[in-house]
């Protein structure tokens, strides 16, 4: 602010030296970006235990990868950013990261109404963008609809449809051919990324032998749900399949202080917590719940040790998007590595081409003709998901079966019958 | 068997409505004061006694203490480092300090709230009930913990009346709130009268948190709709009258209770808050207010 004037003589001293800078910078500029980092902007929900190990997770891969040497001699740099589990919130994050701090690729959150508030400036600022933990179609859909323009985003979690798939599938073996039951009731939140869950429920449900008996959607705010449990139990079910995230503790407490006799089955983040046990003093035993990783389940030979570094470095277990976040974190290297740039659009055609082993499983993402286009893929071989059941305070897996450690057991309380 | 069902539901919520909201009225009945920090003070009391039970592996009953000490300390922070400061202040204009009063406890409200998500993160806590188990009560499947709720609701809104009404402490708040200079010219304290209200206030409200937290569960977000809740439930039964809010809180339990019922959860809240646009309408002073 001081110098605000300069000599006319100063000033052309200064292009001069400018010029001369400018071709020096031009001869040797293959050395300086070799020199540069790799920039990755993080948008988290810091105070949320689902969006807290995001950020965790993504500076673990960088230290690794750093550790390593980097990718061609570039140091990734973490620069993380704390939404408040705000759209408004994440959008100035999202500018601030690309025009301020300049980073090549963004990762961020795990809300679908957050993911499709920042997908439209992804395309603005064509900056490539990824989302370790949102599940919406339409955030995929969009990318397919109107590729030139959507392409910067990628859906590095499991779509909705994926994910009623997954539960689907679980169910048909463990509750269908194993106990024999016949119905279910659908329970779930009333949020951008459960209608097409729903969706996908109501159309596989009936298809695995699981007749819907009702569909109860409530709101995110809902405190008490005894209401909820009782309608539910008036139409006897002999299951409830949940869709629940923003939610989690309070329902499976009130599930348990009034010993609700049905089990719960399906998608509740909040139980992929490891602190999900003690938040709800271990009302939580029973509960099943579709997970992409867990705490002791060899998925791929990364998953536990990186759960485990993970817990050594931050003192509990990381979150389903801490899993997809340090995941992340490795193909984007691996596609900056292969496509030999940082350069959005050359980013964006190697990270299409992604082939990586990581915590969750293999990873790959829909193509251009696909509906669900830079969607991970859904599959046996590629990601499955795995079904988890709190037992004993403990998260045990019980699906597939080939890295299942535990069969399903159920707190006293609890009628495991077909009506 | 659906009406026993709202019946003894609607009894347990509209009771820990009652026990957060006499606090809230008492406070403002005797110093004039509206706590907008109210609900932050009841969902640190749950997170206290959450975390002596899950991070400081302490039992349920010390747990529940300690959550009813720590609402009684935040009250007393309040008291002490928020309203007094205001309403000693020579700098601001005596017929600005109830905004300042209103905007200072919201914004202290806004603080612990923050706080609390900063260290305890934004997910719900729940506090371990200390009676566990159902029974059966006319065919409905009923929480003990719901039943220990009520009781324990009940109890602490009798021993307060006791307390106001038998004892000379009791009769002396009663006296500030109907006349504080009367009060001073018969040669008490009138902040050593604060400092009481403050006390039962911190202790009421200590105890609803910790039973919210045993009941439904709470987090860093229920501070602005408990807040808001009791600041609802206190204008409908008429600002000060402790009754008149006892009144208004079974209004507002059993309405909500009915709506989540017979209607749809989702609209739980709304027909009270309908009631409560219609009684600002029709009688401005609230159910049992004195203007």
């Amino acid at each position: 602010m001081a110098k605000t004037s300069r000599s006319p003589r100063f000033w052309s001293v200064r292009k001069l030296l400018g010029a001369a800078a400018l071709g020096l910078l031009a001869t040797a500029s293959s050395q300086a970006s070799a020199a540069d980092p790799i920039k990755i902007g993080v948008i988290a929900e810091a105070q949320a235990i689902a969006g807290a190990s995001i950020p965790q997770a993504a500076q673990m891969a960088a230290d690794e990868i750093n550790a390593k040497g980097g990718v061609d001699g570039r140091k990734i740099e973490i620069i993380s950013y704390d939404n408040h589990s705000s759209s408004a919130d994440s959008v100035r994050a999202f500018q601030r990261a690309v025009n301020d701090d300049k980073v090549n690729v963004v990762i961020a959150s795990y809300i679908s109404e957050v993911v499709l508030a920042l997908e439209p400036w992804a395309s603005r600022l064509k900056t490539p963008f990824i989302t370790p933990g949102a599940a919406s179609n339409e955030i995929s859909k969009s990318v397919h609809s109107d590729y030139e323009k959507n392409k910067y985003t990628f859906h590095g979690y499991l779509t909705s449809a994926a994910l009623a798939l997954s539960v689907c599938d679980a169910a048909k073996e463990l509750l269908v051919e194993q106990k024999h039951m016949k119905s279910a009731v659908i329970m779930s939140e009333d949020a951008a990324w459960t209608k097409p869950l729903d969706v996908g429920y109501e159309e596989c449900l009936p298809k695995i032998g699981l007749k819907v008996l009702d569909h109860i959607r409530f709101s995110p705010d809902t405190t008490d749900f005894t209401p909820i449990f009782n309608k539910i139990e008036g139409s006897k079910p002999d299951v409830i399949i949940t869709g629940i995230s923003h939610v989690g503790v309070q329902p499976t407490v009130q599930w348990k202080n009034q010993q609700v006799p049905i089990p719960m089955l399906g998608i509740a983040s909040q139980a992929t917590n490891s602190t999900f046990g003690k938040d709800t003093n271990d009302a939580a035993d029973g509960v099943l719940y579709q997970g992409v990783s867990g705490p002791d389940v060899a998925v791929t030979p990364k998953s536990v040790p990186f759960a485990e570094g993970f817990k050594k470095k931050y003192g509990n277990y990381p979150s389903y998007a801490g899993y997809t976040s340090y995941d992340e974190v490795y193909y984007i290297a691996d596609a900056v590595k292969r496509g030999g740039s940082t350069d959005a659009d050359k980013l964006v055609a190697a990270l299409e081409k992604t082939d990586w082993e990581g915590t969750i499983g293999r990873v790959q993402f829909y193509g251009k003709e696909d509906p669900f286009t830079h969607s991970i893929k859904y599959g046996k071989g590629l990601v499955t998901g795995l079904i988890l059941q709190w037992q004993d305070g403990k998260q045990v897996s019980v699906w597939p079966k080939e890295i299942a450690k535990g069969s399903l057991k159920f707190p006293s309380f609890i009628k495991v019958t077909a009506n | 068997m659906l009406a026993f069902q709202i019946l003894i539901d609607g009894f347990a919520i509209s009771a820990l409505y009652a026990l957060g909201a006499t606090g809230f009225t008492l406070i403002f009945g005797v110093s004039g004061v509206l706590n907008l920090s109210h609900g932050a003070i009841m969902v640190l009391a749950a997170v206290a006694a959450w975390a002596a039970a899950s991070v400081l592996h302490l039992d349920t009953y010390a747990g529940a203490l300690i959550g009813v000490a720590v609402g009684m300390v935040a009250a007393f922070a309040t008291y002490f480092a928020v309203v007094q400061p205001i309403q000693r202040s020579t700098r601001i204009a005596n017929e600005e300090k109830e905004i300042f009063v209103l905007t200072g406890t919201l914004l202290w409200g806004i603080m612990i709230q923050e706080l609390i998500a900063y260290f305890f993160t934004n997910n719900a806590k729940t506090v371990l009930p200390i009676v566990g188990g159902v029974v059966n009560i006319l065919g409905v499947r009923t929480p003990k913990n719901e039943i220990f709720t009520a009781v324990m609701c009940c109890l602490a809104i009798g021993l307060l009346w006791l307390l106001v009404n038998r004892t000379r402490t009791g009769k002396a708040v009663l006296a500030a709130s109907m006349n504080p200079r009367g009060v001073t010219l018969l040669g008490l304290e009138l902040t050593r009268i604060y400092v009481v209200v403050w006390a039962i206030y911190g202790i009421l409200a200590g105890i609803a948190g910790v039973l919210l937290g045993m009941f439904l569960g709470v987090s860093s977000y229920s501070v602005g709709p408990l807040t808001a809740s009791a600041f609802s439930i206190v204008v409908l039964g008429g600002l000060g009258s402790v009754s008149g809010s006892l009144i208004a809180a079974f209004v507002v339990g059993y309405l909500e209770t009915l709506t989540a019922y017979l209607v749809s959860p989702a609209y739980r809240t709304i027909p009270a808050l309908l009631l409560l646009v219609a009684v600002m309408y029709i009688r401005p002073q609230g159910l049992l207010g004195r203007r």
